[in-house]
């Protein structure tokens, strides 16, 4: 069951912002501009961290505890996520804790997101618990279908089962759960298609404009555990797709981390040229993902009764 | 068996002294609420003996009813019925000593505890009955005191439809029991439950109980009297009828399949398919709602839908031969069971003191009650969590182990395994999706932001036997969550019974379950450390920088006022438009108008779709076809001596002139 | 061999469903286009014999015709037609893509119970061929448009023809190449049919040439 090792939690803590600055990088090199430093989004946080705070009479110790709550429910399902190691904690069934932990999270997050009172919050709140309700489906689904090949219930047992040998057994369902992963990637962590990480138009986002009222230290607890999440959804993904296996921690570690980084530019090159979705339309890609899932699973039992 | 039998007087004796103290407020309420909680205090004492491992007792008196006795016995399925029966029950006399008080002035107190005591002191019956006639009085009893409950403000039109629509819909489910116990006792011509057999064919007496025990239940399509009855009734009598009696349905249904043998495959399609349409439907409806009441009502339809899921996983798991599925997936189910009955209760509860406080359940009225009502919005807060399956409370429990269930189908079983499983895994996902959405809602609005109309800026904080009840409940939410391992064992006597497999396989299973279900109590541990040292950091970073107050910013408007929040229609708007074809729901706007516009209004109304497009043209249509012999009903008193002089006259000739 | 002719149906499935979901007439044509020289590809695949020349050339007719012709029919059609370029449906989209799982769900498990010889190809191509003809059927009864009734015509038609190309052997070419001439009329037919439908009544929603009828029920 444990006994995994502390790596994967270290560097999820360590590397999770780099993500995010690699991303704004490749946006930048796109457009044509220099961009900001690699490491800015540390010093951001630094930055966070020594401010002030200002909080809205209207607030009570709900939108205090948010912003706390979130980032403490990411960290422990950092632990649960394999990376070159297995997790450092792990057991049948923390595919469904990993799920749960981050929906504790955004429950805090949405109700802090009310507890402010300003509509443009609401608006918000109410887009996100909307687009997680049709991709949590396709999520556990695809996780099901995993757990189908490898036949076991856990992250850190599923996740490096997933060899070459799996890959060339069974390449078209595993394919069609990596782009349902890809697609509940970007909708979880608010990239484009789904909702646009760089404007600041309240009618339009729906994760920038659930931190609206936040400051301070706050704020950057809000950052650091959206970067996480950004981190273990691409871990899943890279999991899944990268069926690199050869024994020394190092080496799987690291060539996990050049995937990640591979992955950010990737999203980077996404967020450059797609444009946003209509919002309307989110629902159909997300109930696409979940159809991807499901055929993918009835492929797998079909061929495997 | 004495002390429930004790129990049970007790009740009874109080409901009777407070009937008979009508007059006096006070005397009524100490003499109805003090005999129910002695009563349920007593009766637990039996039930949670036999689920430790007690033997089961049992007591058989031959009774003048034709076919009946009064046999009674307590089992583990009837002991771990009878915990959320007498526990939520007591919560809920001590919270409706209080709550009553605000009607003393309008109504007697007293005939409505009568009823309260009655209907507990039922529902305990109808657990341990062991006789079919036995079992439907007890079960006719409760469905009667439990309508004079629901109509207690029978001023009110609205409550006396519900009442009346509460009181067909039991009966019709009724008709369909008396059916079930006469085909199963008809060929050992006793209706004992230990002479039953199954000669007449399992599937029909499947069905029957599934009907019959499912309109109970509030499966769906039989739902329709839910979210009538549980809103027009008294918050801790709401509180009492959604946890405990709906899941007498449960029971039913359990108890029934105990009898039966092995069952086809489609009784596993069934229970799965009915659980998905209630789950989701259920937590669609319940985003629909403005009325807080009738939220909550819909919710217990979802609820029990994950029940059913549970239940039809077991029975998968027993049909293809998986000793884990069968376990997980009954066990799962059962322990749901249990905690809905602590959190719904809980939120029932809440409710009930919002409505105390504001005077109102319409959800667009309410907000910003967390400032006044810290206690409320704290539990109410604890149940929305619960509710929505988050961990580390108990709501999770038991959706993990129907998650493990269904995975470690989809994972190593064949496909008549896996495929109800790939189903069971896409409906719980969706459900729990939803009912974050509907329980954000629920607990945004009202408690949260600032207050939209007149009725929160006088809210009080509700009184201390409220209050004790409501965190008692939500610290049982908790300490179940985080004893989780200890729970699962515990379900080990019940389990042997109801699957039928030997025991030390179903205590296999339950190890092999118990252990991650301590990991997720470990997980739950640090992660409240966590979040304590990371208050403990923020409050080290700020104690040494400027912290102010503010308005929260309104966008540059130049007034920005509380009706500009969110509110709980704009919050479901969302997927209540994606769902749109199942719902039904009308809109009635008169938009603003011209260049400095007035007024406009806008608002939306969601009927529920079975009652509208199934009930009504059916009942309307019998109501047609039989207003054709409504000539027959003209009010002369000699015709109808007349019919009943022919009657008997054709009779006698009819019999007498045979040879 | 069966590799590549899995991948070549479960890229059959995922056009069906992009089918289902898509809102745009133009890109409904480009994907029954795709669909139908993918079919090609299939026939490619289950060629028996190496030698023959008829599997290229059957593979080479069907697709030039599915993917060249009839989508340059089909958009000279709307070009003249003159209509909005949206699909209207009775069943929206999100709902249809749930139906369509469904479907696939349904001839999975039906595949398995028909008694039909062993598909020599892959033992997807059934239940394949089944779930294509479905949508055909579902795209017919649930869109509005007349040029998406001919679409579902056109994917009922390649639900077929994916049977045969699985089980069936040894058909004479001539039959082939005539099932292809009536589907090539068919298209031709109802292009001109739209062009007058629209003329005549400014419109081509098939629901409304209920209108036409004679008796006043």
């Amino acid at each position: 069951m444990s006994g995994g090792s502390v790596m994967p939690l270290l560097l999820a803590l360590g590397l999770a912002p780099l993500l995010l600055g690699v991303i704004i990088r490749t946006k930048a090199v796109m457009a044509g501009r220099v961009g900001q430093p690699l490491l800015q989004p540390y010093h951001d946080l630094r930055k966070l961290m020594m401010k002030g705070a200002v909080y809205s009479r209207t607030t009570s110790w709900v939108f205090r505890a948010g912003p706390v709550v979130g980032l403490a429910a990411v960290v422990v399902a950092a632990a649960l996520v394999p990376f070159g190691a297995p997790a450092l904690v792990s057991f049948p069934g923390d595919l469904l804790l990993f799920v749960y932990l981050l929906a504790l999270a955004r429950f805090f997050t949405v109700i802090a997101a009310l507890d402010t009172g300003s509509s443009f919050e609401g608006m918000g709140a109410s887009r996100e618990v909307t687009f997680s309700a049709l991709a949590e489906p396709a999520l556990l689904l695809g996780l099901a279908t995993i757990a189908r090949t490898t036949g076991s219930l856990s992250l850190s047992a599923m996740l490096p089962h997933v060899t070459g040998a799996v890959w060339a057994h069974g390449a078209p369902p595993l394919a069609l759960v990596a782009i349902a992963l890809l697609v509940v990637f970007l909708a979880e962590n608010g990239r484009i298609p789904v909702d646009d990480p760089a404007t600041h138009l309240e009618l339009t986002m729906i994760h920038e404009v659930m931190m609206l009222d936040h400051g301070g230290p706050d704020l950057a607890f809000i950052l650091y555990g959206a970067a996480l999440k950004l981190w273990l959804f691409g871990a899943l993904l890279i999991g899944l797709a990268l069926p690199l296996h050869s024994g020394h921690l190092w080496l799987d570690a690291g060539a996990r981390a050049l995937g990640m980084l591979l992955l950010a530019v990737l999203t980077g090159l996404v967020e450059s040229c797609m444009a946003r979705l209509r919002l309307v339309a989110v629902p159909k890609l997300l109930v696409g993902a979940g159809v991807l899932s499901v055929l993918a699973l009835l492929l797998v039992l079909r061929s495997s009764p | 068996m004495l002390l429930l039998l004790l129990a049970v007087g007790s009740l009874v004796v109080g409901g009777v002294a407070a009937l008979l103290a009508q007059g006096s407020p006070r005397w009524s309420t100490l003499l109805g609420a003090g005999g129910a909680v002695v009563g349920c205090v007593l009766g637990l004492i039996p039930a949670g003996g036999v689920l430790l491992g007690q033997p089961i007792q049992s007591l058989r008196v031959a009774w003048d009813v034709p076919y009946g006795a009064f046999f009674v016995q307590i089992d583990p399925l009837s002991a771990f019925f009878l915990l959320p029966i007498f526990g939520l029950s007591a919560l809920a006399a001590i919270y409706g000593a209080e709550y009553m008080l605000a009607y003393r002035d309008e109504k007697s107190a007293g005939l409505s505890w009568f009823f309260f005591d009655l209907l507990v002191a039922s529902m305990a019956m109808v657990v341990v009955a062991r006789n079919a006639v036995l079992f439907l009085v007890a079960w006719e009893v409760m469905a009667l005191t439990s309508f004079f409950l629901v109509t207690f403000q029978d001023e009110e039109e609205s409550v006396r439809g519900a009442g009346w629509t509460y009181l067909v819909a039991t009966h019709l489910g009724t008709a369909c029991l008396l059916t079930l116990f006469i085909l199963l006792g008809r060929s050992t011509g006793s209706l004992d439950f230990d002479r039953f057999t199954t000669a007449s064919g399992v599937g029909l007496l499947f069905i029957l109980s599934v009907v019959g025990f499912g309109s109970k239940a509030g499966f769906m399509p039989f739902h329709v009297w839910l979210p009538e009855a549980h809103p027009a009734a008294p918050s801790h009598v709401s509180a009492v009828m959604s946890g405990v009696m709906i899941k007498m349905g449960i029971y039913g249904l359990v108890r029934i399949l105990t009898f039966l043998g092995p069952l086809p495959a489609w009784a596993g399609w069934l229970l799965i398919g009915v659980g998905v349409t209630s789950g989701v439907l259920g937590v669609l409806f319940a985003l629909a709602q403005h009325d807080l009441k009738r939220l909550l009502a819909y919710h217990s339809v979802e609820n029990i839908g994950i029940i059913a899921l549970g239940l039809g996983l077991g029975l998968v798991g027993l049909h293809v031969g998986s000793p884990s599925l069968a376990v997980l997936g009954f066990g799962g189910g059962l322990l749901h069971v249990f905690n809905h009955a602590v959190f719904k209760g809980l939120l029932f509860l809440g409710a009930g003191s919002v409505l105390h406080a504001t005077g109102t359940r319409d959800l667009e009225e309410l907000g910003g009650l967390l400032k006044r009502m810290p206690w409320t919005g704290l539990t109410f807060l604890t149940g929305a969590m619960a509710i929505s399956g988050l961990p580390p409370l108990n709501g999770f429990v038991s959706e993990f182990l129907l998650y493990l269930g269904a995975f470690g189908a989809v994972a190593s079983l064949a496909s008549d395994g896996a495929v109800p499983a790939l189903v069971v895994i896409a409906g719980l996902a969706l459900i729990g999706g939803l009912a974050l959405a509907c329980f954000t809602k629920a607990f945004g609005i009202v408690f949260l932001g600032e207050p939209r109309g007149q009725h929160g800026a006088h809210a009080h904080e509700a009184g201390p036997l409220m209050r004790i009840s409501m965190q008692t409940l939500a610290a049982g939410c908790l300490l179940i969550g985080m004893l989780s391992p200890l729970v699962g064992r515990a379900l080990a006597p019940l389990l042997e019974q109801v699957t039928r497999l030997p025991s030390d396989r179903v205590h296999l299973e339950l190890t092999h379950a118990a252990g991650p279900l301590g990991w997720v109590t470990v997980c739950a541990l640090g992660l409240i450390a966590l979040a304590t040292a990371l208050t403990a950091l923020r409050r080290s970073a700020l104690s040494r920088r400027p912290v102010d107050q503010a308005t929260t910013w309104g966008c540059g408007y130049a007034r920005p006022g509380p009706r500009m929040q969110y509110t709980a229609s704009s919050f479901a708007q969302p997927l209540i438009d994606l769902f749109r074809p199942l719902l039904g729901t009308r809109q009635t706007a008169s938009p603003p108008q011209g260049l400095f516009p007035q007024a406009a209004s806008f608002s939306t109304d969601t009927p529920d779709v079975y009652r509208e497009r199934l009930y009504r043209p059916v009942f309307g249509g019998i109501d047609r076809t039989l207003s054709a012999f409504r000539w027959l009903q003209h009010g002369r008193v000699q015709l109808y001596v007349l019919y009943i002089g022919l009657t008997l006259l054709v009779l006698l000739v009819w019999k007498l002139g045979e040879p | 061999m069966s590799g590549w002719a899995d991948t070549v149906l479960i890229c059959i499935v995922l056009t069906s469903f992009v089918l289902l979901g898509s809102s745009r007439l133009g890109a409904c044509i480009r994907v029954v286009a795709l669909q139908g020289v993918l079919l090609g590809f299939l026939t490619l695949a289950g060629r028996q014999d190496a030698s023959s020349l008829r599997a290229p050339i059957l593979a080479l007719v069907s697709t030039g015709l599915k993917g060249v012709v009839f989508p340059w029919l089909l958009f000279r059609a709307l070009r003249d037609a003159d209509v909005r370029r949206e699909v209207e449906p009775f069943v929206g989209y999100s709902l249809s893509l749930l139906i369509g799982t469904a479907f696939l769900a349904g001839s999975l498990w039906l595949a398995g119970r028909l008694p039909l010889p062993n598909p020599t190809m892959s033992p997807l191509v059934v239940p394949v061929a089944l779930f294509t003809m479905l949508v055909g059927l579902f795209l017919i009864v649930s869109r509005r448009k007349a040029l998406t009734q001919v679409l579902g015509y056109l994917v009922l038609e390649n639900a077929i023809y994916a049977f045969g190309v699985g089980l069936v052997e040894g058909t004479p070419m001539v039959v082939e190449l005539g099932v292809l001439l009536d589907l090539f009329v068919a298209v031709f037919v109802m292009g001109i049919a739209v062009f007058h439908i629209n003329r005549e009544f400014d419109h081509i929603d098939a629901d409304q040439l209920r209108t036409l009828r004679d008796w006043a029920g």
